[in-house]
């Protein structure tokens, strides 16, 4: 498990199977490890909240190739922020959750994608914008419409799900996937992988203190 | 009787022996608190049982007979007839209602526990809700200050049938409003019990610095998830009394061949940075290993094992590896060690794995694989799971044993707590208890046993008139305690066993034990597999422990 980190593991099996990290961030109660859960069981209860992470992994297969998918659910809860870098470290993907009932979720969700600017250069890491809880549409507060556009001027991916009614949960991994395998095959034809710039480094955010120290 | 000169048994089955015991106890009685011996039904524990009564919702006092009425034991555990009361159930209806101090149903709790700050932002709160609460903390607030202004600090406040103790820790004041029996100090180690919950996953540090960099934080934001756990913390004093009243860890009976290939196959299993190894069912302890360079000559305490089994125990951990950094108050309130825990094979488990490195996640998971193959190999799965299923409560997913398996009739419950098991500078602190059992079924009765052992236990362990032995008829059963240098035990007993019946149930009890103590208590703990070598690493984890850093 040393190599875990998301290298793609060479010869593992005849169909290759390569490995990447995903981690799951949003705030408190948006159903982060909902989405895991019902993505890796095809299950759904109610969860208590996560204490710091939880670890699940799950072998998708795409057409030829299959991956395989380390996801670390991390603790919406604000004491585990601080401890999340180490979480995040080396992560190929991430999914930004919100509720789509809670405009302050939305915007914990804007502020993560800020910390993972910090820590990744510009396209190192395929991040996407996931609007939870469609099955409580009547209490919605964040647009369709809102997220994607924030998710576009930011160059991320975007779906809404429903983890209780798996609406778009398997949609929203396999998007992943395939963007994973899409850049996979892309440096493997030209060496460097430059020029797309999935994750816009917009402004440095220099010495930003940490959560508590408000 | 026979047995009575050798380790375990001090000549239990004596009654002279247990006479002489005795009379010390009887002076003490003379002050008239003492509630033990009484064939006067009248006698001082009852009159406050009775009072008691009177300040539950009506729908306890139909199911509890008065006490003054002599004829009704025949139907005191009737399970029927606690089933058709429905009491207003204090532990399910926690959290939701509003928590106005004015609310009936807010008062009616028997015990409340706050967490607040020194200046009076409220933290938390069994009941209700915090924000309803803030005047009441603020009147902690202003008490606390007043005595405070006098150069002293206050700790209990006597008032009728309420008690009230304040514990500060730091910046932080707990503060618990009881009218249970327990005892002030038993309230004090309560508190201590919580704080060191909050501590597990703030450190003391931390907490200290947000406080001095903002007094008037709101602490709610980081415990944010973390108070169901206190929830359950409070709630287990009065469902299992056992762990926090004994200061003790209970573990799951097994074979000691299959325990010490456990405890072998952990110590074998070890990874860098891996301080602690543990191997839990359903709260209890399977077996544990300790690395010796990282808590070098540190015996780990007790109550900081019973936290992380508390805290293994959460269903938040029923899914996926969980990775999470801990803190262990007792060994050191200000570092963090980063725990490992999981399920194994998908059983209920559990494995946890402390580690002081940060990033050591794949080696513990790696070490996780080891154990599961070994376990395997060991057919320890199978053996575990027969433990759980050795439950004649059919719901309890923690393994058990009925009262039934001693074989003296009248015993009810128990708990035994042995004080001389060898090695004992190495040794945990263990206790032993069966399941509880009819008539011991329903919430209101539990409480009821629990309140009759945390009075039991106050009286053992009174600072002024400390008791060695306790022969106490109430109501509903009967209560024999005693205190040796080889062993703490509670004993509930039918309430029709005259003294010399009850005499005899518990020279059963003690032999049965005897008999047993392999199977019930961790004897010898598995030795340091590492040379002692290099010094501890644990020392400088305040500094990286990744939890606010300084603006």
């Amino acid at each position: 498990m040393a190599q875990a980190n998301g290298a793609p593991q060479p010869g593992a099996a005849p169909s290759q199977l390569c490995v990447f990290k995903l981690v799951l961030l949003g705030s408190g109660s948006v159903g982060k490890s909902s989405l895991a859960l019902r993505f890796v069981k095809d299950d759904f209860k109610s969860i208590l909240p996560t204490v710091g992470c939880a670890f699940f992994t799950k072998v998708v297969e795409m057409g030829t190739a299959s991956l395989k998918f380390e996801i670390w659910d991390t603790a919406g809860q604000e004491k585990y922020h601080s401890v999340c870098h180490l979480y995040f470290r080396g992560a190929n993907a991430a999914l930004l959750v919100y509720d789509i009932t809670s405009k302050d979720s939305f915007g914990k969700a804007q502020q993560w994608l800020k910390d993972l600017e910090k820590e990744f250069s510009p396209g190192e890491v395929v991040v996407m914008l996931v609007g939870n809880k469609t099955d409580l549409g009547q209490e919605r507060e964040v647009t369709f419409e809102d997220g994607k556009e924030f998710a576009e001027s930011h160059n991320l991916l975007f779906m809404e799900t429903s983890a209780k009614l798996n609406h778009q949960v398997t949609e929203a991994f396999g998007a992943i996937a395939r963007e994973l395998l899409q850049r996979e095959e892309r440096k493997e034809n030209q060496p460097p992988p430059r020029g797309d710039a999935r994750l816009a480094l917009g402004q440095r955010l220099a010495g930003r203190a940490n959560c508590c120290a408000r | 009787m026979e047995a009575g000169g050798d380790t375990a048994a001090p000549a239990p089955g004596d009654s002279e022996d247990l006479e002489d015991t005795q009379s010390p106890r009887e002076e003490a009685g003379d002050s008239g608190g003492v509630h033990e011996d009484p064939p006067d039904p009248r006698d001082e524990g009852l009159e406050e049982t009775g009072s008691e009564t009177k300040d539950q919702p009506p729908g306890l006092l139909s199911a509890l007979p008065q006490p003054e009425a002599p004829s009704c034991t025949s139907q005191l555990w009737d399970p029927a007839a606690s089933e058709n009361n429905p009491l207003g159930d204090p532990e399910s209806g926690s959290g939701g209602q509003g928590g106005d101090p004015s609310d009936e149903d807010w008062r009616s709790k028997r015990k409340h526990v706050f967490v607040l700050s020194e200046a009076g932002k409220p933290i938390y709160s069994r009941y209700g809700s915090v924000e309803a609460l803030s005047t009441t903390m603020g009147v902690m607030t202003a008490l606390v200050s007043f005595v405070q202004s006098a150069g002293d600090a206050i700790r209990a406040i006597y008032a009728e049938d309420h008690k009230l103790v304040f514990l500060q820790q730091g910046p932080l004041l707990l503060v618990a409003v009881s009218r249970t029996p327990q005892s002030a100090a038993q309230l004090r180690g309560e508190l201590l019990a919580v704080h060191a919950q909050i501590v597990s996953t703030l450190t003391r540090a931390s907490v200290a610095r947000i406080f001095a960099r903002k007094q008037n934080y709101d602490l709610r934001r980081l415990l944010a998830g973390s108070e169901r756990t206190l929830d359950r913390l409070l709630d287990s004093v009065e469902r299992d009394p056992g762990a926090l009243l004994l200061g003790a860890v209970r573990c799951v009976p097994l074979a000691r061949p299959l325990r010490d290939a456990l405890g072998a196959l952990l110590r074998r299993c070890t990874a860098p940075g891996l301080a602690l190894s543990v191997l839990a069912v359903g709260g209890q302890l399977v077996t544990a290993a300790q690395e010796r360079t990282v808590l070098a000559e540190c015996r780990l305490d007790p109550a900081d094992l019973q936290l992380l089994l508390n805290w293994v125990g959460a269903p938040a951990f029923a899914a996926g590896e969980a990775w999470a950094p801990v803190c262990l108050p007792r060994f050191n309130p200000d570092g963090f060690f980063y725990a490992y825990v999981a399920r194994l094979d998908a059983t209920p488990v559990c494995l946890l794995l402390l580690s002081t490195d940060p990033e050591a996640f794949h080696d513990m998971a790696t070490c996780r694989r080891l154990v599961e193959d070994g376990m395997h190999t060991l057919g320890a799965m199978r053996a575990l799971g027969e433990a759980v299923s050795f439950s004649v409560v059919p719901s309890a997913s923690a393994p058990a044993y009925s009262v039934q398996a001693v074989g003296a009739s009248g015993l009810r419950h128990f708990l035994y707590k042995p004080l001389d098991i060898p090695d004992h500078h190495r040794q945990l602190p263990q206790f032993t208890s069966p399941e509880l059992e009819a008539p011991y079924s329903s919430e209101e009765e539990r409480q009821r046993l629990s309140d009759l052992y945390h009075r039991l236990h106050a009286r053992l362990h009174s600072t002024s008139r400390p008791l060695r032995l306790i022969y106490h008829v109430a109501e509903k059963e009967t209560l024999l305690a005693w205190v040796t240098s080889k062993f703490e035990l509670y004993t509930c007993l039918s309430p029709l066993v005259t003294k010399a019946g009850a005499i005899l149930v518990v020279t059963k009890l003690l032999r049965w034990v005897k008999k047993e103590e392999d199977r019930l208590f961790i004897r010898y703990p598995p030795k340091y597999s590492t040379p002692p070598a290099a010094p501890a690493a644990s020392t400088d984890q305040a500094s990286h422990n990744g939890l606010f850093p300084g603006p």
